[in-house]
């Protein structure tokens, strides 16, 4: 399947304008062929052409969108599978299970776990996305009744989860709106479940356990009914052979571009056993390693912060460090006699610099320069991180009005910069730090203990 | 359209590196296709996991989830050692001699070799002696301690690029296998291996320390640059970077406020003791699914977790 950059070539304008910001057509088809680039790059491509080459422009893991309005959550649209090759683009979601035979109490609770599920994390609000409310009672009634009160009741999204597509049906009535995954159409119930889909234009979860030719065989069948939008569920519920299945169909969709596996993917890290810790290391690896959405059994806050964490170290841009917001932070109780020192905003300088200054117990205040997410000495380097640029945060951040002192503390390895700091301030003392960051504790210790300052 | 299973064909493979004595030898590495993938290959068969303990009581700084399960036994490095390994059921020990550094008790080699001495003889598993991180004093420390082990099969570092050739030297003379970290750089890693193999040291004798940092720490970093490592050792088939790799994790994770701080003092993030194990738990599963080879933690009942989900990881389909 697909197309060689010469053969989409043919269908292009031809005129090399640019508009593509290719310098010619020929570029941009062979950037086509590899998938790098979407169609709807160049405006001036023809209907006809479009209807040819939509399908080798389509990306290779289908983008498929759950929810609606700001609580869109999107999924898939990844293009390798190596974090160091190219950003990760879509986050694995989080989805926390409700069974329908729980009291209503319990599920309201569950329902409140899910809406103050939000943590802030290096200016990042990060959070459950999901619920997935499974159907166990048997009972349509009662499962449409659940669905209703968790819309009611919450922004997140949904997923509906039962076998029977009249489960499904009845749930759908009340909350198609919120843009729900209908989880799953089998090798049983796929028409019903597809026709359901179509109905309500809703994106669909195929789950077979057969292996993954007879996943891929099924999702194939399920788009030829017109559902496109899928979601693959292989049953792998252990960690091996969830690693070992979402490698491969990752793979098949990007280096072979097997459509049928081109999909993004779910997994139950809950249900191959053990408790909460098993759940969330078996979540970690989905995490790691291709797992598009996960559905918890349980989000207790001390499992969610570390998965939290550790979503987004794998989905950050490796070209692009992490940063934090340029600022003057507070440690501790800071007043306006305690110790000022400044940093760049690499999040890991700045990560670093804060937690040694809580080790010292020391209350300070920590100056955060924009640096363009440069660490300290590269920063200096490509100067990012100088006197001017300091002086001047300085006085943006009111610190002459915050602190009576007078005394700036700076990286022991930018020592160069102390003359140069004190011409820019009139008035101010320069002193310099460690270089080291696991050096500040005794740094500050013994500096308040003398009473330098 | 007929599905085939996308496998990759790789030219190289990881080095398989032989630790310890007598009856207790383990394995490290051997692999021939990224970590765990074995619908593919030869797939890691064996991570040890180690747990470390210190020359010195490290009660002062070590998080009260981790001194409260050692108590007393801090005290007595054998103890400690014979703990980790009866009771905690350690692939390994890992001794770290923090007491050398000059800032913290500046011991002298031949007080460390007898601490050495203690815990090869409280123990039977393969030990890893590690010094205090302090380039000059490490070269001291490890002509004395390497001796004192000679034989034992065990593995010594930290060799750095400013103090490889006193490690290469004493590795040699006395039968160890050795630690080469350099500063979370794929490049940097392999020059450090290519200057210890110039020097005569055997490279199938070298452990890769990429430079661990734990999650939300710079994970990410190291992350890629052992993914990298991996990739080139397996696609490049390049000989200098098939070696084994050890993920030393206890250190930098429970030094963080995240493994640390109690939930009166941080409500919004929960219960410390099953944090502070996840945290561990997800920052040595992250490095072994960028293809590490062994793993040393500071929290028993993480390695426990971690030794579950290995087994599962190994379990063949």
């Amino acid at each position: 399947m697909g197309l060689t950059g010469i053969q989409i070539f043919k269908y292009l304008p031809k005129t090399n304008c640019g508009d593509c910001k290719f310098p010619t057509c020929l570029a941009f088809a062979m950037r086509l062929a590899a998938a790098q680039v979407r169609l709807d790059a160049c405006p001036h491509v023809s209907e006809e052409a479009k209807k040819v080459l939509t399908e080798v422009s389509a990306p290779p893991i289908r983008l498929v969108k759950l929810g609606v309005g700001d609580r869109t959550i999107e999924l898939g649209d990844e293009t390798v599978l190596f974090r160091h090759e190219k950003k990760f683009n879509h986050p694995s979601a989080l989805a926390l299970l409700i069974a329908d035979n729980l009291t209503d109490q319990e599920i309201e609770q569950k329902i409140q776990q899910v809406n103050n599920s939000v943590m802030e994390r290096v200016g990042q609000r990060l959070r459950v996305e999901l619920i997935c409310l499974q159907e166990r009672s048997a009972d349509p009634a009662r499962f449409a009744q659940v669905a209703k009160k968790i819309v009611a009741s919450s922004e997140a999204g949904l997923i509906l989860s039962s076998f029977k597509p009249e489960m499904i049906k009845a749930a759908l009535a009340e909350t198609a709106a919120r843009n729900p995954l209908i989880y799953a159409a089998t090798e049983e119930n796929y028409s019903q479940m597809t026709a359901l889909a179509k109905e309500y234009k809703l994106p669909l979860a195929v789950f077979s356990d057969k292996g993954l030719e007879a996943l891929s065989s099924l999702a194939e069948k399920v788009a030829a009914e017109g559902v496109e939008d899928l979601v693959l569920d292989s049953g792998a519920r252990s960690s091996g052979r969830m690693l070992s299945d979402l490698t491969q169909i990752r793979r098949a969709a990007i280096k072979k571009k097997f459509k049928p596996l081109g999909y993004p993917t779910i997994i139950f890290p809950g249900e191959g056993g053990g408790d909460a810790l098993m759940e969330a290391a078996r979540a970690g690896i989905g995490i790691m390693k291709y797992a598009s959405l996960i559905v918890l059994n349980s989000i207790e806050k001390e499992m969610l912060l570390p998965l939290y964490t550790l979503r987004q170290n794998i989905f950050t841009d490796p070209q692009q460090p992490m940063q934090v917001a340029e600022n003057l932070y507070k440690v501790g109780e800071p007043n306006q006699d305690s110790p000022l020192l400044i940093t760049t905003n690499f999040s890991l300088t700045y990560f670093i610099v804060l937690g040694e200054i809580e080790n010292s117990k020391v209350p300070s205040w920590l100056l955060v320069a924009d640096s363009e997410g440069l660490s300290v000495l590269t920063a200096w380097a490509a100067d990012k991180f100088n006197a001017p640029k300091i002086a001047k945060l300085v006085k943006k951040q009111n610190v002459e009005e915050i602190v009576k002192h007078r005394k700036l503390i700076i990286p022991g390895y930018v020592s160069i910069l102390s003359g140069e700091i004190e011409e820019e301030l009139p008035g101010w003392k320069v002193l310099v730090g460690p270089r080291e960051a696991v050096n500040i504790p005794k740094y500050l210790r013994d500096m308040t203990s003398s009473a330098a300052l | 359209m007929a599905y085939t299973v996308p496998k990759e064909a790789y030219n190289g493979k990881i080095n398989q590196v032989e630790v310890g004595r007598n009856q207790h030898k383990l394995i490290l590495g051997g692999e021939e296709t990224l970590p765990f993938l074995s619908f593919e290959g030869k797939a890691v068969s064996t991570v040890p996991l180690a747990l470390e303990i210190q020359d010195i009581n490290p009660t002062e700084d070590w998080a009260p989830s981790l001194t409260e399960i050692y108590g007393s036994v801090m005290d007595n490095p054998a103890e400690w050692a014979r703990m980790c390994q009866d009771e905690f059921k350690a692939d390994m020990i890992c001794l770290r001699l923090a007491g050398t550094h000059p800032d913290n008790g500046d011991r002298s080699p031949q007080e460390a070799g007898k601490i050495v001495e203690a815990v090869l003889s409280a123990i039977k598993v393969p030990l890893i002696i590690l010094g205090s991180n302090h380039v000059e004093k490490d070269a001291a420390v490890i002509k004395h301690v390497a001796e004192v082990a000679a034989n034992t099969g065990s593995i010594i570092g930290k060799a750095q690029e400013k103090n490889y050739k006193t490690f290469a030297a004493v590795a040699t003379a006395y039968g160890h296998k050795l630690v080469a970290l350099s500063d979370l750089d794929i490049n940097l890693s392999k020059q450090l291996n290519i200057l210890l193999t110039q020097s005569g040291f055997d490279s199938k004798n070298i452990i890769i320390d990429a430079m661990s940092s734990t999650l939300g720490y710079g994970l990410e970093y190291t992350y890629s640059v052992m993914e990298r490592i991996r990739l080139s050792a397996l696609q490049q088939n390049d000989a200098m970077m098939q070696m084994p790799m050890i993920c030393d994790i206890g250190e930098v994770t429970w030094k963080v406020k995240e493994t640390k701080a109690t939930e009166q003092d941080q409500p919004a993030w929960g219960a410390v003791r099953p944090r502070g194990i996840l945290w561990e738990v997800l920052t040595a599963l992250s490095f072994l699914m960028a293809g590490g080879n062994l793993v040393v933690f500071r929290h028993p009942e993480a390695l426990s977790r971690v030794r579950s989900i290995l087994a599962e990881l190994m379990a063949t389909a």
